[in-house]
This record gives structure tokens, sequence and C-alpha cells, in this order.
């Protein structure tokens, strides 16, 4: 059990996907403009995340290891997380409206982003098993969703002052990114 | 031989997966809202943006939710607002100022088999697009006209129509750039 609080505690803190890995920077910067647009993202990239280590694990271990195909990872990742992502998008637009007008336009977005693909690679790299996996996704989601959210709050607040014009809009934004991720650089050596 | 096994493997699992999304795609097909579906067949699909919604679908759903009113639409017109005052059963509203149909280039012709002669419209004519002379037919240079029909009150036997200039490409010109100028500071 404190296996997987390790797992969860490292990937929210220690080794945050943005703010220490730099991995989905785009929707970092893109999506933290409102608070609100920031959580449905944070919500859609959760599901996802988790749902597509959780998919690639098995691709690579049932899969690719017993044939040999190993040095296929990045393409197969990539087909299956898109796959899986659109299927889900159908379902969920099927079955419950309301999660759809949430998550809807994010999912497809989400796609294609760096952190799921890296979340992917990274667990048969840590040589993780099933549940580490799930776990592993879970808990990077989990730190983007933390620094997206208080980014985009922090972002708001920015919005509102008096920035001097050369640092006006996104030269502030990355800097107040920079100094989250010295913040969080506070953590390294708290777990592995 | 490992490198076919990679090539079966691949396309067989890329093969699955689409055959899954097709079939999903079928499955789960969700059908739209019925009244949006026919508030959008009675819009023009000019996907213009005129009435300040990305385009003929989300203003469908605009008004089908009560969001937007009907007469938004420009290219539509008035038969358009008419239409969907009848599909939704509420009063027709006058289409917005603001969104009123475009007015097109006109230009004025003297039916010359009515025309007397009489000039009065030559003087009227601000451009000097009136040819003639007195008792003799007049006619209007196309070209010259500029539409402003100040000639057709002065005209004692109503000769004087206005017909629209169809753009075509030897008349189109550039639109003029827009016009903001501050009012004048009293």
């Amino acid at each position: 059990m404190t296996e997987y609080a390790i797992i969860l505690i490292s990937t929210i803190w220690v080794n945050n996907f943005v703010l220490v890995k730099f991995l989905g920077l785009c929707p970092f910067m893109g999506v933290s403009r409102k608070l609100e647009t920031a959580m449905g993202m944070a919500l859609a990239t959760t599901f996802v995340l988790t749902l597509s280590s959780v998919c690639s694990y098995l691709v690579n271990e049932y899969i690719l290891a017993p044939l040999d195909l190993v040095y296929l990872r990045t393409i197969m990742f990539i087909l299956v997380i898109a796959v899986v992502v659109q299927f889900t998008e159908m379902v969920v637009h099927k079955t419950s409206p309301l999660l759809y007008n949430v998550l809807g336009i994010f999912l497809p977005l989400i796609t294609t982003n760096c952190a799921v693909l890296g979340v992917a690679l990274l667990n048969v790299q840590e040589q993780h098993g099933f549940l580490q996996s799930a776990f592993y996704g879970f808990g990077a989601s989990m730190g983007f969703s933390l620094v997206l959210v208080l980014f985009a709050g922090l972002r708001e607040r920015i919005a509102v002052t008096d920035v001097p014009d050369v640092f006006q809009g996104n030269a502030i934004a990355l800097i107040t990114a920079g100094i989250m991720s010295l913040a969080f650089m506070g953590f390294v050596g708290l777990v592995n | 031989m490992s490198i076919l096994i990679a090539v079966v493997t691949l396309s067989v699992i890329a093969a699955l997966f689409g055959l899954l999304l097709g079939y999903a795609s079928i499955k789960f097909r969700v059908e739209g809202d019925p009244v949006v579906e026919k508030i959008d067949a009675l819009l023009p699909q000019t996907q213009c943006g005129q009435c300040s919604f990305p385009g003929c679908r989300p203003y469908a759903e605009a008004i089908a939710s009560g969001e937007a009113p009907i007469n938004l639409c420009p290219p539509g017109g008035e038969t358009t607002m008419l239409a969907l005052a009848d599909l939704l059963g509420v009063e027709p509203v006058a289409l917005d100022d603001e969104h009123d149909t475009e007015p097109t280039k006109t230009v004025v012709v003297i039916d010359e088999q009515t025309c007397i002669g009489c000039t009065l419209c030559i003087q009227a004519c601000p451009v000097d697009a009136i040819l003639g002379a007195a008792k003799q037919m007049h006619t209007v240079i196309a070209d010259e006209c500029t539409g402003c029909n100040l000639c057709i009150p002065p005209c004692p036997v109503d000769c004087i129509h206005i017909t629209p200039v169809k753009v075509e490409p030897d008349t189109w010109r550039w639109p003029l750039p827009e016009q903001n100028f501050a009012a004048p500071r009293a």
C-alpha cells in the first residue's frame, strides 16, 4: 500500500509532470486563462491519462512484449491512446450528455498531448506493473490538475493587476510558471 | 521475418481499432435535437456568422434553447424569419436594423417608352449621369449612376425604375474601408 502512496506523492509533487518534467506545457499555457476551463481540462486529463496508461500497459505487456516488438511502442501507444479517447468520447456523448458538456471539447485535445504519451512511455521505462501503471497515470494527472488549477487561479489574479507593459500577457505567465517550477523544486528529495 | 510480424501486427491492430470505431460511431450515434434540425434546415446555410454565432447550426441551437431571437439572419431575410416564426409558433419580429440585408447596389433605368423628355431628372441628378435634351428621350449612364434615386421624385410620369446591379467580375470593387470617425466634439 505504501508503494502506491509513494507513487502518488512522487508524481503529484516531486516529479510533477508539468513543473519538473516539463511535459504537457501547451495545455498548461493554453487553457489556464480561466479557472473554469482549467478545471474541465484537469478533469478530462485525469480521465484520459489514467485510462491510457492502463491501456498502454496492457498493449505493451500482452501484445508487444510477447511478439518482441517493443520498438513499435511509440506508434502503438499513439494508436491505442487515440482510439481509446475517441471511443470514450463517443460513449460519453451517447450515455451522459452532462459529462459530455463538461469534458467534450477537451477530450480530443488531450489525445495529442505529450504528457499522455510521456506517461505511457515512462511506465514502460520504469517497468511498472498493472496497478502501478494505473496509479502512476492517475498521480501524474492529479499533479497536472493541481498545477493547472493553481496556475489558472494565479493568472486570473494577474489579469487584473498592473503588469508592466513589457511583461504583459504570456510573458508574465511564463515567469509565473517559472517561479512555480522553482517552488516545486523544493519537494525534490522527499521521495524518489 | 520479424519485420513482417511487425507490419502484420500493426496492420491487424489498426484494422481492429478502425472497425471498433466504425462500429461505435453507428452504435453510439447521437440523434441531435429534432427542433434544432428543423431550425437548421430553414436557415440559409451560408455560415456567414452575421448573427454573431459561428455558423448556422450554432444559431439554430441558440434559437432552440431560447437564447437568440429569430430575426438575426440577414441572408435569410424576412422569409426565413417568417418561416422560423411559423415553425416555433412565435410572433414574427421585424429584422434587426443591424442585421438587415446589406443594401445592394442599385442604379436607375429610364423606361424610354414612357419618358416625355421633361429634363427634370437631369436637373436632379447630382452626378450628371442622365443624358438627354428637352423633348428628347433620356437615358441613364449606368456606369455613372450612384443609385441615389434623387431623380425619381421629380419625374412626372414615373418612368424611372430602380434595378439592382448584378455583381460581375468587371463590376466588382474592393469594399470600402469601414469609416469609424469619432463624432465631432462640440
